[in-house]
């Protein structure tokens, strides 16, 4: 991904995208995916945005037990996980 | 910006990927037509993916059944205010599209002898309501899920053409009425385009996010309803929307009936069983309708809870931590973290919240949508066709009956899809676009693009959401409603923003007379 202006965080129009594919179809990821955009958005990392995208190629269904907790995520993606389920 | 858009041409255009989308497009595709889907999420994350429940068909895999004691229960369940020719039109061949998807690849939940097993399931009846009978056809607790990746798999085999995250904006109709395609919008690149089509398939799903609670997803905004009414068509039956008595209060999420199912009680301010009241004998378990009607009189009567006194409690704690562990653990997972609320220690703050747009646009059972014109109520309009939750046909009345959702959007995507290829549509040219086609949405999107100043999108929906639950929610009458029309019309500005809309329609209605 191409950073444009400060290196380390997404401009208004990069986490808008993300903002837009944050959207599901359960209600359940929407809310949570949100709360943590809200919370969390301004200060993403290159790093959190791979993890963010390896874990909107999921099925909702994967990502909504990932979030509650009915499976453990690949290592690869622990620390994103992990900030979801305390969103 | 340019005067007009950029044009690209398709035998037939979608406009939404869910389960009565791709079901329609599937069929189109399969006989050669060219097809395009606009979706604006990727299509396997429609809110088709949310139902649960399963599909409804009479095939008696379990006991007797038969497709009129279906169709007595659909009617029975619409209040007798669904449309009879339908319903019989969708019970009949619930059975062959069910054995369709199962030869798709469906992997459908099986019997020990190899036929597929079907669910019990709330209204299934045998014998026009003498005994429950077990129906409704599942994969575990995914059917809507597994349903939209068959489908899609499907469509990629028969090389639909998907158009995603693409925003469709308005109808174009020519100085006939007739409907010749859509403008729409990448979001990529906000490149704006005309998809010029023969026929043209409303599929955006329900509006069940202009309610401030709804268990819809936040992409369920009725966009194709408002491509409709922009275009001058009517709706129908917008009045008639089913809501489910236990979403999470302030969010929105579903809490199975399966949580009063297993003894859990709904309690007011003053610590009251209020159910006992209403239904002494159901009590708690009374139907969905009777259960949000007492919930709502609760809350209308200051009974409600919290510091705004506008939730009920669902009462856990008494059944001990085993059984909610054990049976309602993904409620207890729900609750937690959408209410803050652990239900082996404190109750769970509920609302009656919208579920299901029984209304629509007003199709008939090809999916040709219809409107009055010259005396005949029901004129089609040319080249428009709607299915699945945005469309009207009428299958549900007043109320769907469950498992009803999923089989009205592969029996009319079906039927649809089969009513456009009977028509030949690849020998036909295209009708030509009339000269303005874009100008509508050319000036909208030039307005929004030039505008210094306004009000922040969200903020208008979120206003118009509150109007929407305080005047059109679980009771409606004619004080409450007529308070809350100009109130919903102020809060979306419509008295000044539709006046450029009004009066391109205007002009175009000149034209075609």
């Amino acid at each position: 991904m191409k950073i444009e202006s400060d290196p380390n965080f997404l401009d208004d129009r990069q986490l808008a995208r993300i903002r837009w594919r944050c959207r599901r179809g359960l209600l359940e990821n929407d809310l949570i995916l949100a709360r943590f955009l809200d919370a969390k958005g301004a200060t993403l990392t290159e790093e959190q945005v791979a993890m963010l995208d390896t874990l909107l190629a999921l099925t909702d269904n994967e990502l909504w037990d990932l979030i509650a907790g009915r499976c453990e995520p690949e290592a690869s993606v622990r620390p994103l996980v992990d900030e979801l389920r305390i969103a | 910006m340019a005067k007009s858009f950029p044009v690209m041409h398709f035998d037939a255009v979608i406009v939404g990927a869910g389960g009565a989308g791709m079901r329609a497009s599937l069929q189109l595709a399969e006989a050669g037509l060219s097809v395009a889907v606009l979706s604006k999420v990727f299509p396997t994350r429609s809110h088709t993916v949310a139902a649960q429940g399963g599909i409804g068909a009479s095939l008696g895999n379990m006991s007797e059944d038969s497709w009129l004691w279906h169709m007595y229960d659909t009617i029975k369940g619409s209040d007798w205010l669904g449309d009879q020719d339908a319903i019989e039109y969708m019970c009949k061949t619930a059975a062959d599209v069910v054995y369709e998807l199962e030869h798709f690849g469906m992997p459908f939940d099986r019997n020990d002898d190899g036929t597929l097993y079907q669910r019990p399931f709330g209204g299934h009846s045998a014998n026009f309501g003498q005994k429950p009978v077990q129906r409704a056809c599942a994969v575990a607790d995914r059917t809507g899920h597994a349903l939209l990746h068959t489908l899609y798999q499907r469509n990629v085999r028969a090389r639909t053409q998907f158009l995603v995250e693409w925003m469709a904006l308005d109808l174009i109709r020519d100085a006939d009425g007739d409907v010749v395609g859509v403008t729409a919008l990448e979001m990529e690149t906000g490149e704006a385009m005309i998809l010029h089509a023969k026929a043209t398939i409303l599929a955006t799903g329900g509006a069940g996010r202009i309610f401030a609670a709804s268990t819809n997803a936040f992409i369920n905004t009725g966009d194709g309803l408002g491509m409709v009414a922009r275009a001058g068509l009517p709706l129908e039956d917008m009045e008639m929307w089913q809501f489910h008595p236990t979403g999470v209060a302030g969010a929105g999420i579903l809490i199975t009936e399966a949580v009063r199912g297993e003894g859990g009680i709904l309690l007011n301010a003053n610590g009251e069983r209020f159910m006992e009241r209403y239904a002494p004998n159901l009590k708690d378990l009374a139907s969905r309708d009777v259960v949000s009607r007492s919930m709502d009189q609760e809350i209308k009567e200051g009974r409600g809870c919290g510091p705004h006194k506008d939730y009920v409690l669902l009462k856990l704690d008494h059944l001990g931590p085993d059984v909610i562990i054990k049976r309602l653990p993904s409620i207890r997972e729900i609750s937690i973290k959408f209410a803050n609320a652990d239900p082996i220690k404190e109750p769970i703050p509920v609302v009656p919240t919208i579920h299901y747009m029984m209304g629509g646009i007003p199709t008939n059972v090809h999916g040709q949508v219809v409107a009055p014109k010259d005396g005949d109520p029901n004129s089609v309009v040319p080249g428009l066709f709607a299915v699945g939750e945005c469309a009207c046909v009428s299958v549900h009345g007043a109320n769907r009956l469950g498992t009803n959702s999923l089989l009205d959007l592969i029996v009319f995507g079906r039927a649809t899809g089969n009513f456009i290829v009977s028509e030949n549509l690849k020998a036909a040219p295209h009708k030509p676009l009339p000269g303005d086609a874009a100008e509508a949405s050319r000036a909208r999107l030039a307005r929004i693009d030039n505008a210094t100043s306004g009000e922040s999108v969200s903020a208008v929906a979120d206003t118009l959401r509150k109007t929407l639950q305080a005047h059109c929610g679980v009771f409606r009458n004619q004080g409450l409603l007529s308070e809350g029309g100009p109130r919903a019309a102020r809060d979306a500005h419509l008295d000044q923003r539709s006046q450029q809309d009004v009066q391109h329609r205007a002009r175009r209605g000149a034209r075609a007379r």
